[in-house]
């Protein structure tokens, strides 16, 4: 198998065939403590400090429920409209695996606690598409391995591995799809926009921080094709660990075409786990799944069932905060914005930093502003998420304040900013360090402006003909000589006063 | 003092509160006889000497500081190796444990120090409790102090024979199919499954999940009791634990009586297989307990026939996974680590030399049970007659307080007799397993001797989940008659070593 397999453009492929998507999200739970143990869940810890007998896997150990865990994932169910299960069991999921240390995960098989919901998710041009939910589930996640010695970190030709297995246990939520059919063309963005509905949905539920670039959530592509106007569904590829908004797009993207390729020569679809590549935005073939994997499902004996009582599901029912598309609809109102800014305010993980930044008194276009464009450039820059810069919703909204009251243009504010994210401290602190306050000294000002007519004579006299427009290029002139500290209006009404020109 | 030794547990402890010996005394003289005998019987795969000591002097210091001590302070016992003692070695009778050190106690370890009891050291057993006779350990097998050619029973026949042998008052056992209350039968000793979820099995290494139960051995029905109520009770460690007061044990084995009681006999547990002298015997006991006031009726429990096949279907479907972290990365042994083999080989190599070949042959038959296509037809069935097992029980138990039948069908059978035919070994635990599957709790005591081959015969009790109490009240009944009618206790007729 080549890395880089024959592929059709999208357009053909979508003018030929019809993707069908499986989603399975993986959302690891913020709890204090491990799915069945105490150990905590803080990341960062020295490997295998956050262990014990249980999560290891140590001979005699026993499982015991965390309740939290559970409540999590009614919490999830219930905002997924799924019907919570009356009684439902843990099983075990057979097959060896080095960080996996009972060899078998404690998962849930054909009792999930959630089954049988949808999300209803919003395009890019606010068309809402419905994902049918298959099922959510309570399982523990497996230990860490480091391969030593190998090419680009794979067990492939490592020399050795280390095994990190403050992770074993820590509990997840898998979420899987229905068939997701009739996106058509708009798959990728259909699933992309299902990844990002469900993140917000797991961040409003305040049961995960759901963080993708940590591996809080992690998402497997399953896609195949069907000609189109044909039922059945064609031979399917998992794509494993698609771990941000933008690869799950891509992924989608990619294997339809790859698919679409291999259809069109006559070849048939192989079965198989695939691998996504960040850097080219292809995947490669993983392992070959001959014939399905068989875990030796059976319900795990050292747990009871779990039985979540009717009255307590409607309590937390009826306790769901405000959803997040519902949420947006609002604020999207109160902001007086399109669709399609919302959209992207989405997209940019914006929302909650501009909500806090209004609720700490910044207007809202203003917060918009500055979290849309500086600090959207930064993050991008950076590579971060926008609520992973070094730089708080209450300082930007005091760079507003700041704006506002006159003592700073946008340009010197987006100097503070700067000042800011490299540590400088707050807002007011740059100002003080760097010097950055407008120029307001008329007199000072005045000189300016007197230097920049004398020495543009031209400009001043088509000023004075009437051609108002022009006085940009002396405005300009003021503003480099004042080093950008100057308030542009004043400069500009200072220029046309001396000229005698009405604005 | 007489010999220490050969007191009962209650007796040891009253010895030890009054005075009249330290636990040190009866610790050292436990420790020497384990010397002078253990070489023969060989019931100890691990004596931990300094920790028995350390744990008596530690009693010993209580009492001179006028401490209140518990029912069993200072008593010596012997524990199954297959629960995690706290830097002492657990091998579970395997190859594959061999050298670990557990960093952390069990929970019936815990509660056997928090009381004060004397552990003298770990001991033998089938390879993680899959077997009859302890010859599938991989230390070697362990003689019947009643005749050393002969099977001790199993899975916990270094319990049971340290107990026979003097070696110790108490002893812990668990039984999954038997392998408390068929050792006991075989070595006329007394042992009590209790009801599933009666006693933790935190820090017990599973055989399977579902059947095993931690219980009491000891050589009186009274001396099981007091054990029974030391490790017994909820722990929040073990989901599958009940959270409910233990049954009042040892108020019901001081109060033996059986008047007015309803006493089930179980028609299935006879004929075909069933030794002659086994049989007469427990017609005696039958007999025993109308005299002592008993109301004796036959019962029927049809579906007890498939017990057995449903229990192998089960217990090796649940070993099979439980058994999957033994894999030689983490703990235990690893073979074949040279640099040149792959993690997956260096598993498959540790498990082909770490398992013998019972273990193997049960991990084999549950993952060929659970697999895709066959689940239903053998897990999913098994789980049936299990639920058919468990409402014989219930109908029967509407009918009767207790139920009897023999512990097993036969005394011991000489060292090597079943070793290459597992259906015959099988067989030893055909009494016992639907009590197991049902999650009730049973007991077996001593009733004879065999006339044929001299050697012991159990009588099982078998009570409701939760009416562990009432096998105490029927044991403690039976026990008193039969002593007056032998005029000492049955191991008093056993050889000297």
């Amino acid at each position: 198998m080549t890395v880089t397999d024959e592929l059709v453009s999208y357009e053909d492929a979508l003018e030929s065939y019809d993707p069908v998507m499986g989603l399975e999200v993986h959302v690891e739970l913020g709890t204090k403590t491990k799915m069945f143990c105490c150990c905590s869940t803080s990341l960062g810890a020295e490997p295998n400090s956050q262990t014990c007998p249980t999560c290891l896997g140590l001979p005699g150990s026993l499982p015991v429920v965390n309740a939290t865990g559970v409540e999590s994932a009614i919490k999830i169910g219930l905002a997924l409209n799924c019907e919570i299960a009356e009684w439902c069991r843990f099983a075990r999921k057979n097959y060896f695996y080095p960080d996996m240390p009972k060899n078998f995960q404690t998962s849930q098989y054909d009792e999930p606690i959630a089954f049988n919901g949808y999300l209803d998710v919003a395009l890019e041009d606010g068309e809402i598409f419905r994902v049918e939910i298959e099922r959510a589930h309570m399982e523990e996640d497996t230990g860490k391995s480091t391969h030593i010695g190998g090419a680009t970190g794979r067990i492939h030709g490592a020399s050795h591995s280390l095994l990190d297995y403050n992770r074993a246990g820590i509990p997840l939520i898998e979420i899987v799809t229905k068939p997701i059919v009739g996106a058509g063309a708009r798959a990728p963005e259909v699933a992309k926009a299902y990844v990002t509905e469900l993140r917000e949905l797991i961040r409003a539920l305040g049961v995960s921080e759901a963080r993708m670039e940590m591996g809080q959530m992690r998402c497997d592509v399953n896609l195949s094709l069907r000609p189109n106007g044909t039922e059945t569904f064609g031979t399917r590829s998992e794509t494993k660990n698609v771990n941000s908004l933008r690869s799950v797009e891509r992924a989608v993207r990619f294997e339809i075409q790859r698919h679409a390729a291999v259809l069109d020569s006559g070849g048939t679809v192989v079965q198989e786990t695939r691998h996504f590549n960040e850097d080219t935005g292809s995947t490669t073939s993983g392992r070959i799944k001959e014939e399905a994997e068989d875990y030796r499902y059976f319900p795990e004996p050292d747990l009871v069932p779990i039985a979540p009582e009717r009255a307590w599901v409607e309590e937390l029912r009826a306790a769901l905060p405000e959803l997040p598309r519902v949420r947006r609809q609002r604020l999207k109102a109160e902001w007086g914005i399109s669709d399609h800014e919302m959209q992207s305010v989405l997209n940019a993980g914006a929302i909650d930093p501009i909500v806090a930044t209004i609720d700490a008194g910044a207007p809202a276009d203003q917060a918009r502003k500055w979290w849309m464009g500086e600090l959207a450039r930064r993050a991008n820059e950076d590579d971060v998420e926008l609520s992973a810069l070094p730089i708080t919703p209450e300082q930007v909204a005091r760079v507003c304040a700041l704006v506002a009251e006159g003592s700073l243009n946008d340009k010197l504010a987006r100097q503070v900013i700067e000042g800011v994210l490299a540590g400088e401290g707050d807002p007011d602190q740059v100002v003080d360090k760097r010097g950055l306050a407008v120029v307001s000294d008329e007199g000072a000002l005045g000189a300016a402006v007197d230097e920049a007519i004398a020495a543009n004579p031209g400009v001043a006299d088509k000023i004075r003909g009437g051609k108002v427009a022009a006085a940009g290029a002396l405005v300009g002139a003021v503003m480099k000589a004042t080093r950008g500290q100057a308030d542009a209006a004043r400069v500009r009404e200072l220029i046309l006063e001396k000229l005698g020109v009405q604005g | 003092m007489a010999d220490l030794t050969r007191l009962t547990a209650a007796e040891t402890a009253a010895a030890i509160a009054s005075g009249e010996a330290s636990a040190v005394e009866v610790t050292q003289a436990h420790l020497d006889r384990i010397a002078a005998v253990d070489e023969k019987v060989h019931a100890f795969l691990h004596v931990d000497t300094d920790g028995a000591l350390g744990a008596a002097e530690a009693v010993d210091a209580k009492r001179a500081k006028g401490e209140e001590l518990g029912p069993l302070a200072g008593v010596p016992l012997a524990l199954k190796d297959i629960f995690t003692t706290e830097g002492v070695p657990t091998t579970v009778g395997s190859k594959i444990l061999e050298g670990w050190i557990p960093p952390y106690d069990a929970t019936l370890t815990k509660r056997l120090k928090h009381a004060g009891v004397v552990i003298l050291g770990k001991t033998n057993m089938d390879e993680f409790a899959m077997g009859s006779s302890t010859e599938n350990s991989a230390y070697g097998p362990t003689g019947n102090p009643w005749d050393l050619t002969r099977i001790p029973g199993g899975s916990g026949g270094g319990s049971a024979a340290a107990l026979a042998s003097f070696q110790a008052p108490l002893a812990i056992g668990t039984d999954t199919g038997g392998s408390i209350r068929q050792p006991a039968a075989v070595t006329g000793t007394v042992g009590v499954k209790p009801t599933y979820g009666g006693v933790s099995r935190y820090g017990m290494v599973a055989f399977s999940s579902s059947l095993d139960q931690g219980g009491p051995c000891a050589r009186t029905v009274l001396d099981a009791a007091l054990l029974h109520q030391t490790i017994a009770g909820h722990d929040p460690m073990d989901s599958t634990s009940i959270d409910a007061p233990v049954p009042p044990v040892v108020e019901a084995a001081r109060n033996g009586d059986v008047r007015g009681l309803r006493v089930g006999v179980v028609k299935e547990f006879a004929g075909e297989g069933y030794q002659a002298g086994v049989m007469q015997r427990f017609t005696e006991s039958v007999e025993l307990l109308r005299e002592l006031g008993a109301e004796v009726v036959e019962v029927s429990c049809p579906s007890f026939t498939y017990a057995l096949a449903a229990y192998y279907v089960i217990a090796p479907s649940e070993c099979s996974s439980n058994l999957a972290r033994f894999d030689g990365l983490r703990y235990g042994l690893r073979v074949a680590d040279d640099g040149t083999h792959s993690a997956e080989e260096v598993t498959a190599l540790t498990r082909e030399a770490g398992f013998g070949p019972e273990v193997k042959r049960r991990i084999m038959l549950g993952t060929y049970a659970l697999s895709s296509g066959y689940y239903d037809a053998y897990y999913g069935s098994a789980q049936k007659v299990r639920t058919l097992i468990t409402r014989d029980f219930q109908r029967a138990f509407g009918d009767v307080d207790v139920l009897v039948s023999p512990t097993t069908p036969t005394t011991a059978f000489p060292i090597g007799e079943r070793a290459d035919d597992p259906m015959a070994m099988y067989l030893a635990d055909l009494c016992t397993i639907p009590a197991n599957l049902a999650g009730n709790a049973a007991m077996s005591l001593p009733c004879g001797l065999a006339p044929e081959d001299g050697l012991p015969v159990g009588l099982q009790i078998i009570a409701p989940a939760m009416a562990d109490d009432r096998l105490y009240r029927v044991g403690a009944a039976v026990e008193a008659g039969f002593v007056e009618r032998w005029g000492h206790p049955l191991l008093e007729e056993a050889p000297a070593l």
